[in-house]
C-alpha cells in the first residue's frame, strides 16, 4: 500500500503542476468543443475522468500479462469499452446532454490523455496509484474544461449552468452578451491565455527559446 | 453532382475538423512545427479518412445500424451500441494494413509517411469524422466525399499553421507564451479567417 503522501502527489500534481492539456498537450481535442456550456463541459469531465480512472485500474490489474506487441489494441479495447459504458448511462440518464455532447462521447476513445497515462503509467504502476493518476489527470482536465466554459458561458451567453447572471439586453437587461465567445476562436484564445497564467505563476514550465 | 461539390466545399473550409470542431489537435499541435513533416502527416491523413470513411459506413449500415441484420433473419436486432469499438478496431486495423501495403509496394512513400501512420490511429479527427458519417446519415458516395474534403481541410490547416510557426521562431513573444500558448492563440486566429467562409455555399 502507497503512502498517503504519494498517493496526495499522485492525485493532486495533474491539476496544475503537470496538467495534462497545458504542459503535456493530451486530450486537446474534445476540450474545445464541449466548453460553450459549464453543463456540458462538467458531464464531459465527469465522463472522462471515469473512463481514464478505470482504464488506468484495469490495464494496470493486467499489466503483467499483456505482450507488448498487441499492448496498444488491449488498451484500446478496454477504453472503448468503457467508453461504450458511459455512452449508454449518459443516454439513458441524461438524454439531452448526451445528444449535446453528440460525438464528443465516442471521442473520449482517442483522447490522447486516456491513451497517453495508459501507456504511460498504468503500464507500470499498481493498480490503486494507476486509478488516482486517472482520477488526478482527469481533474487536470476538467479544471480547463470549467474555466474555459465558465468564461465562455458567463461572458458569451450572460448566464451559468443555464442559470441568468448577467441580464441580456434582449431580454430587457443591461448586458450585451459578447458573441465572439460562443464560437470556436474564443476557446482557443481562452485556452492560450490560461497557459500564460499557469507560465507566469510557474516559470519553471517555460518552453525554452528554440 | 452539385450536391458533392457542395459537400466537398463545405468539409474542406466551412466545417474544418481543425479549426471549427477541434479534432485531431494534439497532433495539430505537436507536429506543426515544420513545413515538411506536416504536409507528410496531412497526406497520410488524407489517405486514412479516405479509406476509413467509406469502409466504417459501409460496416455500419450493413451490419450495425438497427434492422441492418434484417438479411440473416434478426430483424429486431440493434448492434449500433458496438459503434465505438468497432471504429476504432476498423481505423486501426486499417492504418495497420495501409501501413503493409505501403512498405511492399511504395517503399518511398513509407519512407516518407513511416512515423505518422500509427499515430493516426488515435487522431481524433479520423474517429470524429467517422462518428459525424453515422450522426450525419451518409450515403456511401457522400462518405467518400465527406472523408477526402474532412482529410483536405485538415491538412490545409495543419500545413498553414506550420508555415505562420516557422515564421514566428523570429519573433519575441512573451515568456509564458512561447511555444504552446502562442500557438493556441495563432490557431485561434486562423479560426476566425477560416470563419469568414460560413457565408459560402453552393
Amino acid at each position: 500500500m502507497a503512502d498517503v503522501k504519494e498517493l496526495k502527489q499522485v492525485l493532486t500534481g495533474p491539476i496544475i503542476n503537470n496538467n495534462p492539456i497545458a504542459l503535456q498537450i493530451l486530450g486537446v481535442c474534445s476540450a474545445l468543443a464541449v466548453t460553450t456550456k459549464l453543463e456540458t463541459a462538467l458531464v464531459m469531465t465527469i465522463a472522462l475522468t471515469a473512463v481514464t480512472a478505470f482504464s488506468n485500474l484495469f490495464i494496470s490489474l493486467i499489466r503483467n500479462h499483456i505482450p507488448s506487441s498487441v499492448r496498444i489494441i488491449v488498451q484500446m479495447t478496454i477504453i472503448a469499452s468503457l467508453v461504450i459504458v458511459v455512452d449508454q448511462v449518459l443516454q439513458a440518464y441524461a438524454y439531452a446532454i448526451s445528444k449535446q455532447l453528440s460525438v464528443f462521447v465516442g471521442l473520449i476513445i482517442t483522447n490522447c490523455i486516456v491513451m497517453g497515462r495508459a501507456e504511460a503509467y498504468a503500464m507500470k504502476t499498481p493498480p490503486m496509484m494507476s486509478f488516482m493518476d486517472g482520477i488526478g489527470n482527469g481533474l487536470g482536465y476538467g479544471v480547463i474544461l470549467l474555466s474555459v466554459g465558465f468564461f465562455r458561458e458567463l461572458f458569451g451567453n450572460g448566464s451559468l449552468f443555464g442559470v441568468e447572471i448577467l441580464s441580456k439586453i434582449s431580454d430587457g437587461g443591461w448586458y450585451q452578451p459578447n458573441g465572439l465567445l460562443l464560437l470556436p476562436p474564443s476557446a482557443f484564445f481562452l485556452i492560450g491565455g490560461f497557459i500564460w497564467l499557469i507560465r507566469t505563476y510557474k516559470p519553471e514550465q517555460v518552453e525554452a527559446k528554440g | 453532382m452539385e450536391h458533392y461539390i457542395s459537400l466537398l466545399i463545405r468539409s474542406v473550409f466551412i466545417e474544418n475538423m481543425a479549426l471549427a470542431f477541434f479534432l485531431g489537435m494534439c497532433t495539430f499541435l505537436a507536429v506543426s512545427k515544420k513545413v515538411t513533416t506536416a504536409m507528410g502527416l496531412g497526406v497520410a491523413v488524407i489517405v486514412v479518412l479516405a479509406i476509413s470513411v467509406p469502409a466504417n459506413q459501409i460496416i455500419y449500415q450493413g451490419l450495425l445500424a438497427p434492422g441492418a441484420l434484417a438479411w440473416a433473419g434478426l430483424p429486431e436486432a440493434d448492434l449500433s451500441f458496438l459503434k465505438f469499438i468497432t471504429f476504432i478496431g476498423v481505423i486501426a486495423a486499417l492504418v495497420q494494413i495501409l501501413e503493409m501495403a505501403l512498405d511492399k509496394y511504395f517503399p518511398p512513400l513509407y519512407n516518407a509517411l513511416g512515423i505518422f501512420l500509427p499515430l493516426i490511429t488515435v487522431n481524433c479527427a479520423i474517429f470524429g469524422a467517422v462518428s459525424f458519417m453515422v450522426e450525419r446519415d451518409y450515403n456511401l458516395g457522400e462518405s467518400v466525399v465527406f472523408g477526402i474534403g474532412s482529410g483536405i481541410g485538415w491538412a490545409l490547416a495543419i500545413v498553414l499553421l506550420a508555415g505562420i510557426r516557422e515564421k514566428m521562431k523570429y519573433s519575441d513573444v512573451p515568456n509564458g507564451l512561447r511555444g504552446l500558448g502562442i500557438t493556441f492563440v495563432t490557431a485561434g486566429l486562423m479560426a476566425l479567417g477560416f470563419m469568414s467562409f460560413s457565408g459560402v455555399s453552393l
